[in-house]
């Protein structure tokens, strides 16, 4: 009898100890639908244990009865285990990702026609506000308010004209074929398919490159003075990864011009009142009301205040987090906190990896160096790329003993000419970024660390002259010799890879909307669409194709069932509460009071990213990275010191908030090249490449776009899918030797 | 009222009232070469621009002027000095690109205001003025306002006078050398081509206009001494 | 190879825009002469933290010359001694061993310090908002080689399109004038078949725009166009006089 009394307590706590695992297994996931299936089945199975028990007591067999409690038992644990696993198992679909049907060519079209607008009257009546004000949030911004939208525009600059899309230098593609020379919408669509090394979506690229005619015409309309030919028609030059000249330029300041255009027209609304412009405000928070974003939390960067912001719809355009790696061709405020904060929310953050290595910068030269410098890529349209042929000639250049000039021709070597004859020194930027590291890291390094690549002109002088050479680069070479102290008409450049743009970002479907209603994200903030590796001249299409002419159509399909809710209070609970935690992790900052300063400990992560998460990837360095970013993160919270307070404008606060989002975008960044296991565009894993030392492709594996989804603190994130099918084109090895 | 209220219509009347003083310079600049040419020549214009009704006019015209330019000068400095705030550099430098006299056009101004003045007094008010209160009836010395001749040469045999004269064109040198180019920048009519251009014309008209008044101080105070030693 | 120096930097600090401001020096010691002169801030701004003091506020954002953020006016002249590059450009291998730099902020009626060497520079996009633009909405527009320009206008455009906005041209005029940075985008819009449409109208626009905003008069001195970094012309200058009267005398 005390024998079947101990079965039934046993059993008890057994049930009990289940129940408590499922409960705390599902807790966090109970809103999925799926998931609560799974606990109604898991409640059923538990109902079932607990007969079962009832039963014990009265059957004399209690062998029996332990046997079927046993298997009950087995069984609840399978529904939990098919719970978590069900879940990972989730994949995007096309339909999900709101692909509209048809063929290729028409996709775009049969949106336009079918989405639902918004008619003129209600528009006034909804408030939509737009974070950043470069190429993408510029242009988006003046394109809703001219369509009638109220608009609320931020940027954390002293003006919308200072956002980083500013320093693009080469040019903006487009497949007007004004030159002849066989282009087309197919053609730049297929380019930026396989420049992306087949990891972007057909359906976006498609559009992309439809709409990018539409760019030119817009802002040649707004008064951008692009160059232009003596019968005063519109000038192409050639850039990396395409075979015609296509690329739309203004001097060496193409971004600039780009920019300038669309803040004119963001300007002109400002004037007019349809846009409020709040410029030294950063935003901190999303609100998120009922599974839809419907405003923001900024401080104001001067007076320190933390303000609340209520929009029908919150559109991100805040560029990319290439700043991860403390040294990078961005601008110094450049930073992805705006990504994590979304990504904390529930956004989807997609293919983190994927950061693109400039191959033409100036090298790094010291310590207290702060940033990077670009020298465009339309350089590589007349320089030539080489190293010395003999080891002892780079030795020699290195110890400073010879200069590039002395060394003759028949001892160069033109390696990008040699390896990839068909595109020669205008491959694509990743391949030409290997190439060098692949040089240097083989001792032919021509500057005193090691870690630079001759960029020579002596050739395209002697051809063109000196005139027309300073003519199409003189602002560039200025900026070189103001930099290096040395005349690149003379002494070719010396350059080396650097990071320079994020092609991952934040998730968003075709309508460029996140994982979370009503929040979308436009420009190089967003993953879409170029894969793996973006083409140069290509950033400023994107940018100004979502903000001009995709974002201001889309947004409208999902505000036409907003018309009827009407402007929501920001004393709110939800605002309180968003503000509520921002103020904390401000005071928790503020608190800490350590020993170092925001930027040593920003260099530090930088390091760690480059070593490992840099150019070339191994398991084994990722793995080594995940541990020392952890460490840097605990640095960080425990021993960080920010002079001031919180009041008031406080540099060092601004940078410490960034920093902070840095850490964990590191963490996500070798997290996802860690799963990626191939090669492929910028993200280059040494464990897979051909014999020759080319990205090698897992196509079979990893033909889909890595979303990762916040699962808490210190939790590992959820890996979703979205698979990569691609319909309309073949997809190769990318191959640009012949 | 834009000429009073925008930059550009204020700095519009400044050059148009400059270009018009600048024109009145070479008139009199010409007419004072006459005295060393020919004396008697000399006199007989000064008898020509006497007290008649256009001299009188041109007088008064030429009064608005100089007043205008003045006011002008002084409210758009005053304007200048207020957009430039309350707080100073502590250190300026001088652009290589950029004339002195550019940035002393209200000292330079003003010195020639202070010429101006003594001028008045040595020339006008004993000469036109006594005139005009001969021809009212006032019983004064006519006798300088027609021999222009005899004065000049009595005034300037003082170094004094002369050096303070000389001192003065000095100034208006350097008013003109920016003066000029700068007006016709103004009124919209540079660019870069003209740019230089325009620059060495002002030097050359500039140093024609006030070689042609020094010419007459210098002359007269080495005849003096010339006649001092003959004496 | 690598050269340092040692210097002395004579800053403004000024904690907000109503305080009064003073100058502090700092003795900084192996400045490289191969670093920026906003590194040589960032180290000195590294050394105040370490010693638990307020580091120096100032302007600077993508450290390539373009974005125009930076300013400075060191040793008296904007962006430094250097010609035709800002701030950040401005290497420390422009300074002697010994020196003492003085770094003040803009100074301009129409640009208040913030705090240090940051000013508010707002008064340039009001000025923009009043009619720096080309009235055109997104779509609907001709094709981009429908009316084609004379390459010599193209690129005069471009050249007076090359303003950063950095208000140095301010800075260093003595009467605290805009007229530079209006005439640039004056002239560029001007110079295009796309922008003479409403030419007349920008002018008037923005030059008033620029006198409400208490910006000094014009005294053609050309300090404006010797320091801008980015060599923008003083005949633009002379443009926007000649667009402006004309659109005035037309009235």
């Amino acid at each position: 009898m005390a024998k079947k009394q101990n079965i039934i307590d046993e059993a008890k706590e057994a049930i009990q100890k289940a129940a408590e695992t499922v409960t705390e297994t599902v807790k966090d996931v109970v809103e999925d639908e799926k998931t609560q299936k799974i606990v109604k089945q898991v409640k059923q199975t538990a109902e079932k244990v607990a007969d079962k028990v009832q039963e014990i007591i009265d059957a004399p067999e209690t062998k029996e009865a332990a046997d079927a409690l046993k298997d009950a038992a087995g069984k609840v644990a399978d529904a939990v285990k098919a719970a978590v696993s069900g879940k990972s198992e989730k994949i995007i679909t096309p339909k999900d990702a709101k692909i509209p049907e048809g063929p290729l060519a028409e996709k775009w079209t049969n949106y336009k026609a079918h989405q639902k607008l918004v008619n003129p009257a209600n528009k006034r009546r909804l408030d939509i506000i737009v974070v950043g004000t470069g190429l993408a949030g510029a242009s988006a911004a003046a394109s809703l308010a001219e369509m009638g939208f109220n608009v609320l525009n931020f940027c954390i600059q002293d003006s919308p004209r200072r956002a980083h899309s500013i320093a693009a230098q080469g040019g903006i593609n487009a497949a007007k074929n004004y030159q002849n020379d066989g282009d087309s919408v197919y053609r730049l669509f297929y380019d930026t398919i396989k420049g992306g090394d087949y990891r972007a979506r057909e359906a976006n690229v498609y559009r992309l490159a439809e709409v990018s005619n539409n760019i030119i015409d817009q802002c040649v309309a707004q008064g951008v003075p692009f160059a232009r030919d003596y019968g005063g028609l519109l000038d192409n030059r050639s850039f990396g990864g395409a075979q015609v000249s296509r690329t739309f330029y203004a001097k060496g300041q193409t971004g600039q011009q780009l920019l300038l255009g669309a803040y004119s027209a963001l300007s002109r609304q400002i004037g007019k009142g349809t846009v409020k412009m709040y410029s030294r405000y950063e935003m901190l928070d999303v609100v998120v009301i009922e599974g839809r974003a419907r405003g923001i939390i900024a401080r104001n960067l001067v007076t320190g205040r933390i303000e609340r912001f209520f929009g029908h719809a919150v559109v991100i355009g805040t560029g990319g987090y290439g700043n991860t790696f403390f040294l990078s061709t961005n601008a110094m405020a450049s930073n992805g906190s705006v990504a994590m904060q979304i990504y904390r929310k529930g956004a989807y953050f997609a293919n983190p990896a994927y950061a693109q290595i400039h191959p033409t910068c100036i090298p790094v030269h010291g310590d207290f160096q702060s940033k990077l410098t670009l020298m465009s890529e339309s350089l590589r349209n007349d320089g030539r790329i080489w190293v010395p042929k003999k080891l002892e000639d780079a030795k020699a250049l290195q110890a400073g003993k010879l200069k590039g000039r002395d060394i003759p021709e028949e001892d160069r070597d033109y390696y990008l000419e040699r390896r990839y004859p068909a595109f020669g020194n205008l491959v694509p930027r990743d391949v030409a970024s290997r190439a060098a590291k692949e040089r240097c890291d083989a001792g032919y390094g021509v500057n005193s660390t090691g870690l630079a690549v001759f960029l020579d002109f002596s050739d395209a002088i002697k051809r063109l002259g000196k005139d027309v050479v300073a003519a199409k680069y003189g602002n560039l070479f200025q900026m070189y010799e103001k930099i290096v102290d040395e005349n690149p008409y003379e002494d070719p450049m010396m350059i080396f890879p650097a990071i320079h743009y994020t092609m991952g970002g934040i998730w968003v479907d075709y309508e460029l909307q996140t994982s979370i209603k009503g929040l979308f994200c436009i420009g190089e903030a967003n993953f879409s669409d170029h894969g793996a590796n973006r083409l140069g001249a290509s950033a400023l299409m994107q940018g100004l194709a979502d903000g001009y002419f995709v974002l201001p159509y889309t947004i409208q399909n999902y505000l036409s069932d907003q018309i009827t809710v009407p402007r929501m209070s920001t004393d709110l609970k939800e605002f309180a509460d968003a503000e509520k935690a921002v103020e904390a992790k401000i005071s928790k900052l503020m608190g800490i009071q350590g020993k170092r300063s925001v930027d040593s400990i920003h260099r530090e992560l930088g390091l760690v990213m480059w070593d490992f998460v840099g150019m070339g990837r191994t398991a084994e360095g990722l793995k080594t990275a995940l541990v020392k970013i952890k460490e840097i993160k605990k640095e960080f919270w425990s021993n960080v010191y920010i002079p001031g307070t919180a009041e008031g404008l406080n540099v060092e606060l601004e940078k410490a908030l960034r920093l902070a989002d840095f850490i964990e975008i590191g963490e996500l960044m070798a997290r996802d090249a860690l799963n990626r296991e191939e090669s492929c565009g910028g993200h280059f894993r040494e464990e897979y490449q051909t014999p020759e030392g080319e990205a090698l492709r897992q196509d079979d594996k990893f033909s889909y776009v890595s979303c990762w989804k916040y699962q808490g603190e210190d939790q590992e994130p959820e890996l979703i899918k979205e698979p990569l099918d691609y319909e309309f084109v073949q997809r190769q090895t990318r191959n640009y030797k012949a | 009222m834009w000429l009073k209220d925008s930059s550009i219509g204020r700095k519009l009347i400044m050059s148009i009232s400059g270009i018009a003083l600048i024109l009145f310079l070479l008139f009199h600049g010409t007419m004072n070469v006459v005295a060393i040419i020919s004396p008697d020549g000399y006199n007989m214009i000064c008898e020509f621009l006497g007290a008649n009704w256009y001299a009188l006019v041109g007088t008064i015209g030429l009064a608005v002027l100089v007043i205008v330019h003045i006011l002008y000068a002084f409210y758009l400095t005053l304007l200048n000095y207020r957009a430039r705030g309350f707080e100073r550099y502590a250190v300026t430098k001088k652009q290589a690109a950029v004339e002195w006299s550019s940035k002393n056009m209200l000292v330079l101004g003003i010195i020639v205001l202070l010429g101006i003045g003594l001028h008045l007094y040595n020339f006008w008010y004993k000469m036109q003025w006594v005139e005009l209160r001969h021809m009212m009836g006032a019983d004064v010395d006519v006798s300088k306002a027609t021999d222009g001749i005899g004065y000049i040469s009595e005034l300037f045999a003082n170094p004094v006078y002369s050096l303070i004269y000389l001192v003065w064109l000095c100034a208006l040198w350097f008013h003109l050398t920016h003066g000029f180019w700068s007006a016709l920048h103004t009124i919209g009519w540079n660019n870069d081509i003209w740019m230089k251009r325009l620059r060495v014309i002002s030097y050359i008209l500039a140093t024609l206009i006030v070689l042609m008044f020094a010419a007459v101080v210098i002359f007269y105070y080495g005849s003096s001494l010339a006649c001092g030693i003959a004496a | 190879m690598e050269k340092t120096i040692n210097i002395k930097v004579k800053v403004w600090r000024q904690a907000g825009p109503k305080a009064k401001g003073h100058f502090e020096t700092f003795e900084l010691n192996n400045i490289s002469t191969d670093s920026s002169f906003l590194e040589m801030i960032d180290v000195l701004n590294e050394k105040l933290i370490s010693e638990r003091r307020e580091p120096i506020a100032f302007d600077h954002d993508c450290r390539e010359g373009i974005c125009g953020m930076c300013s400075l006016y060191i040793n008296g002249h904007p962006h430094g001694p250097d010609d035709e590059i800002t701030t950040c450009q401005l290497h420390m291998r422009k300074f002697k061993d010994g020196e003492t730099i003085t770094i003040e902020p803009w100074r301009s009626a129409a640009f208040p310090v913030i705090k240090d060497l940051m000013v508010d520079r707002r008064a340039f996009d009001k000025i923009i908002q009043a009619g720096g633009f080309i009235s055109v909405n997104t779509g609907g527009v001709p094709d981009a080689n429908a009316i084609p320009i004379p390459k010599k206008n193209a690129d005069l455009a471009m050249d007076a399109a090359s303003c950063i906005g950095c208000g140095a041209c301010v800075a260093a005029c003595k009467n605290g004038s805009a007229m530079l940075f209006v005439s640039a985008k004056v002239s560029q819009l001007a110079l295009l078949p796309q922008g003479q449409v409403e030419a007349a109208r920008r002018a008037k626009a923005m030059v008033a725009k620029m006198d409400e905003l208490g910006f000094g008069n014009c005294t053609n001195t050309g300090a404006c166009a010797a320091e801008c970094p980015k060599g923008v012309k003083l005949s633009n200058i002379a443009r926007l006089n000649r667009e402006y009267l004309c659109a005035k005398l037309k009235d």
